[in-house]
């Protein structure tokens, strides 16, 4: 802060001047640096209506470097000509001045020299006039001293090199509602003292800055992706769903494949789909009796269906990866609940899952997979289209529509799209779809139960709910702390 | 899923009708198909290979597309158009017939000897008479047979189709498998006779077929069939011969497929078949071929099996939620090409499933095809009237997992890893930590994180010999290591599980060496009397291994015994 003394001088210029001043012009009255004025008005601004200041800015030439040094030790013209003794110089002599080359040429076409090429002993330069006047350094000399204004524009132009507009922020300064000479010093907060003393009623106090930011709190960040799982799983448990215990990111290819009734010789299964186990590689222990009906409805058929009519091997359904879907983890839900009394169940989970994709800035080899799961009698496809309505209208999404599609293990399946207002078209939220008897019926479930489900990935809503366009920016281990900080809380249906 | 591209005029003069964009968009989402992508050759090519390569390229519009890939019998324009049609009730699904011989001939046969049973033991075959090729249904029968190798045949793997022009060769035919060495053909496009073990170098760096040379590579016999003059008709599953190449002017179709997955051939063949037997003089019809098999057994294809199935509209109504009479689904899945009538008898419906809808195997493949003709979204929307209690997730079984020791455990390994850094299931959740910190050295510090997260150990005891650990790791890196800080945040997280500070029942820390940490600033962590992990100031080996360079303390505990 400028010390009071200052303050106060700035205070009586001000108050001698109707209407106001510049600062600029506060600055050379005073001989200091306009910096300096500049401080002490936003020091005088701090202590209330005792001056108003606004800020306005001026262009000023200003000269550059070689424009000062031409200012002061002539152009180089001049300096060439005033080089040269009245017996001549040796043209490489000259050449190696500082302001040689450019001089040179610029005093021959002056015409203030000339060359003498034939001279003996080389090239010699000699002055043609007595006297020059060295307009160049005179114009700039004007610039230097602010007096621009007298220059031509034309003449301006041929010294675009030598100058360039600078911008001077000022303030005009007029005196404010409480404008005094002197200066009373403000309190900046109020003490326990003062309440105490009863002096604040004398005091003034500083004013507050509203327009600066508050201290940050001491506190922790959720990771965007948590925030989101969190306001799914908010959803589900809302809904009735009981969570799934999804703790095995290790599956056997039996319960992540072949209890789903997806053929052994599926895409899927490839190793370009799906990450393999080398230790431990396989699974040893599987509900035997259920083990033999898979097989049989893989290989021969059953319960109603052909079958795939294929030589179904254990040695396939042993091998261990890392699961594709968490439906591996419904599969072992439904299979257990299929050895009890049956009760009618909603479930879901929401944890992840790993895939051998080609990695992009929207996919990674591992994403979480949100899950919703109802087993009952009697469900209907209406039935699925009508919950999935409601889970997506609690996600603010409500115009919603279904197309065909195909899934191993569910049929009917139904991709789920909504409309999106921002593009302006139809886009895939979601899969969902019935599962399938020849899943169901091996694992003991009654006849009569139907199994709908769907899912989605946790990572692309929270991309479109957060602006990320980069799913490394948000999993793993280059995920930008700051955006962490930043990230508001996450209100889905809004 | 696949995806099938087609030449837009052509698509919508076999439709007879044109359609915008949008049109076409909304009756392919409406039939289950995706209108992936509107373009053309030369838009392909600017794209791939810049615009110079692209030059006189055609700008025919092309339409992409997705194709379910359970639907064998869309991969083709024939096929597409054949069931939009019938979707569409302008046409009825066509009946595939297939026929003996004309003129009491014998039929075509295709005898395999017992050579085969080790590398590719099943043939199919069958006789396309009279069939017309323009250059566009030339090109589409191709392109099928490509769809169907990527598709069902499994990139040769399962299944391979040879087609032959069957007028430059005489059966009977022979299916065996020789030696490499002993396999001498002219293949298609090449110029001279070669071994089976010179294709296979040929081939090696051929950018199409160097893919399907693993799956005969290292058989000790190739598959082959000769005719019965000797002549190659294809070495399966690589190449063909180039003698019975088919062209624009073959009136007569030799197929066969050969095949480690007999009810995949039987299907890929029916498919080629019912789909190309409408540009034969006699639309829809097949001549039959005879194939024995080495125990003498003789079988005829191509099936082209129908089948039925009844049903009840009572159980289509109560699957899909809609109410319609037996009659009105019946014609709904007519639609579909499952062709079906009312029987009489109260509300059963007898549907025929046709050799083109391999792909209908359950009474619930046909229930989806009644939604699909009645229109997924026509159906009311309507809620589960399921009872159930929500509970969130709580590990029950929390004993049993209280047991080893953390340092005994081994990793789990990955056998295809995508990239050096993921080779193994992850054990230690402080590796991640540690890395986000090195990637965001720009933040202010102090930098503090955590993550409660599964690792994935081996375990012997369950069913797939390993198990995820939920742990709680959390890292303080600042100019000074924070010891303090990071046993306070311990303390706190104590408290909250309301775990009292205590030698017994309670949590208390104790020296302890481990490498990862600074000699003399770790300490290990016991609950209830049981190690649960470690906290300390890291060891400055570990901090510069992770490029950082400012003091870390660490906590790295496992939380199950408070799930």
């Amino acid at each position: 802060m400028a010390d009071n003394g200052l303050l106060e001088s700035v205070l009586r210029l001000v108050e001698k001047v109707d209407g106001g001043t510049d600062s600029q012009d506060v600055a050379a009255d005073l001989g200091v640096d306009h910096q300096v004025i500049v401080g002490a008005v936003k020091s005088l601004q701090a202590l209330g209506e005792v001056i108003s200041a606004e800020q306005k800015s001026s262009r000023h030439w200003e000269l550059t470097g070689e424009g000062r040094e031409i200012a002061e030790q002539g152009s180089h013209e001049a300096r060439v000509f005033n080089a040269i003794p009245d017996e001549g110089l040796p043209q490489n002599q000259l050449m190696k001045m500082p302001s040689g080359k450019v001089g040179f040429s610029k005093a021959m076409s002056n015409k203030w020299i000339r060359l003498d090429k034939a001279h003996e002993g080389g090239p010699r330069v000699f002055k043609t006039v007595e006297a020059i006047e060295d307009t160049v350094r005179d114009k700039l000399q004007l610039v230097q001293k602010g007096q621009s204004a007298k220059l031509e524009d034309k003449e301006k132009n041929e010294l675009k090199k030598l100058q360039c507009y600078w911008t001077v922020k000022s303030y005009w300064i007029t005196k404010g509602s409480s404008f005094s000479t002197t200066i009373t010093k403000q309190e900046t907060e109020l003490t326990p003292e003062m309440i105490a003393s009863g002096s604040w009623k004398e005091k003034k106090f500083k004013p507050y800055n509203f327009e600066a930011m508050g201290v940050a709190p001491d506190c922790g960040h959720l990771h965007p992706l948590m925030k989101v799982r969190t306001q799914f799983r908010q959803i589900f448990l809302e809904m009735g769903f009981t969570e799934m215990p999804t703790n095995n990111f290790i599956e056997s290819s039996f319960w992540n494949f072949d209890s789903l009734f997806q053929p052994q010789q599926h895409p899927a299964r490839d190793q370009h789909d799906t990450f393999f186990i080398s230790d431990p590689a396989l699974a040893h222990e599987f509900p035997q009796d259920y083990l033999e009906r898979v097989k049989k409805v893989h290989s021969e058929g059953g319960y109603g269906s052909q079958g795939y009519k294929y030589d179904w091997k254990i040695e396939e359904a042993q091998k261990n990866l890392l699961r594709t879907h968490t439906t591996a983890v419904s599969a072992r839900m439904l299979y257990k609940l299929a050895q009890q009394k049956f009760t009618p169940v909603k479930y879901f989970s929401i944890d992840r899952v790993f895939r051998n994709e080609t990695l992009d800035a929207t996919h990674l080899a591992e994403f979480h997979q949100i899950e919703g799961v109802v087993a009952d009698y009697g469900l209907t496809l209406g039935n699925l289209m009508g919950i999935l309505h409601q889970f997506f209208t609690k996600l603010g999404i409500t115009k919603l529509r279904f197309k065909p599609a195909y899934n191993p293990y569910t049929e009917p399946s139904m991709e789920v799209f909504s409309y999106h207002e921002g593009l302006k078209k139809w886009v895939e939220v979601g899969n969902s779809g019935v599962f399938r008897p020849e899943m169901l019926l091996p694992m003991g479930l009654p006849e009569g139960v139907s199994v709908i489900a769907w899912g989605l990935s946790l990572e692309r809503p929270t991309m479109i709910k957060y602006g990320i366009n980069n799913i490394r920016e948000l999993v793993g281990h280059k995920v930008n702390l700051q955006m962490v900080y930043d990230s508001p809380i996450c209100r889905l249906d809004s | 899923m696949p995806t099938v591209s087609v030449k837009r005029d052509l698509l919508f003069e076999a439709l007879g009708q044109k359609y915008t964009d949008e049109e076409f968009d909304e009756l392919c989402f409406e039939f289950g198909l995706e209108l992936d992508e509107i373009t053309s050759e030369k838009e392909i090519l600017i794209r791939e290979q810049g615009g110079e390569k692209a030059e006189g390229a055609s700008d025919v519009v092309l339409y992409k597309i997705d194709v379910p890939a359970n639907r064998y019998d869309l991969l083709c324009l024939e096929g597409l158009v054949r069931g939009l049609q019938v979707f569409k009730e302008k046409l009825e699904a066509p009946r595939y017939k297939r026929v003996s011989p004309a003129d009491g001939g014998e039929p075509q046969r295709l005898v395999i000897t017992e050579e085969t049973a080790s590398v590719r033991p099943h043939a199919v075959a069958a006789v396309l008479r009279n069939i017309t090729f323009t250059q566009e249904r030339y090109e589409s029968f191709i392109e099928l047979q490509e769809k169907l190798h990527q598709n069902i045949c499994r990139k040769r793997t399962l299944v391979a189709i040879g087609t032959h022009d069957l007028d430059t060769i005489s059966g009977p035919f022979t299916y065996t498998a020789k030696p490499p060495g002993e396999i001498r053909f002219k293949p298609l496009s090449q110029s001279r006779e070669y071994t089976a073990a010179e294709l296979m170098s040929l081939y090696k760096t051929d950018s199409h077929l160097r893919h399907y040379l693993h799956i005969i590579e290292n058989e000790p016999l190739y598959p082959i069939i000769y005719d019965s003059n000797g002549i190659v008709l294809s070495m399966p599953p690589i190449i063909n011969g180039d003698h019975s190449k088919i062209s624009l002017n073959t009136k007569n179709i030799f197929i066969e497929c050969t095949a480690t997955d007999l009810t995949k051939a039987k299907i890929t063949l029916d498919m080629v078949v019912t789909m190309f037997s409408v540009y034969c003089d006699e639309p829809f019809t097949v001549e039959e071929a005879e194939v024995v098999y080495p125990d003498g057994r003789l079988s005829v294809y191509p099936e082209l099996a129908y089948r039925t199935e009844t049903l009840s509209g009572d159980f289509i109504n109560k699957r899909v939620g809609i109410n319609e009479s037996a009659e009105s689904i019946a014609q709904l899945l007519t639609r579909m090409c499952l062709r079906s009538e009312v029987s009489g008898e109260g509300d059963l419906i007898q549907v025929e499933i046709p050799p083109t809808r391999a792909d209908v195997i359950h009474a619930c493949d046909i229930m989806e095809d009644a939604a699909i003709a009645y229109g997924f979204n026509n159906i009311v929307r309507s809620t589960p009237r399921t009872y159930t209690v929500a509970n969130q997730c709580s590990e029950e079984d929390i004993a049993d997992k209280l047991r080893k020791n953390i340092t005994e455990t081994r990793a789990v390994h990955i056998s295809n890893p995508k990239t050096a850094d993921f080779q193994v299931a992850r054990t230690s959740l402080l590796p991640g930590l540690l890395k986000t910190i090195a990637a965001n050295r720009k933040m202010p510090l102090p930098l503090k994180l955590f993550e409660i997260s599964d690792v994935v150990l081996k375990d012997e005891t369950k069913d797939v010999g390993a198990r995820n650990n939920r742990r709680l790791c959390a890292v303080y890196y600042n100019k000074s290591p924070g010891f303090e800080v990071i046993h306070g945040l311990l303390d706190r997280v104590m408290q909250l599980l309301d775990v009292k500070p205590g030698r017994n029942q309670g949590y208390h820390i104790q020296a302890a060496e481990d490498s990862t940490f600074f000699p003399g600033r770790c300490a290990e962590i016991f609950s209830c009397g049981k190690s649960i992990g470690h906290l300390g100031v890291l060891h400055p080996d570990v901090i510069s291994r992770f490029e950082l360079t400012m003091p870390c303390s660490a906590i790295d505990i496992d939380i199950e015994p408070f799930l």
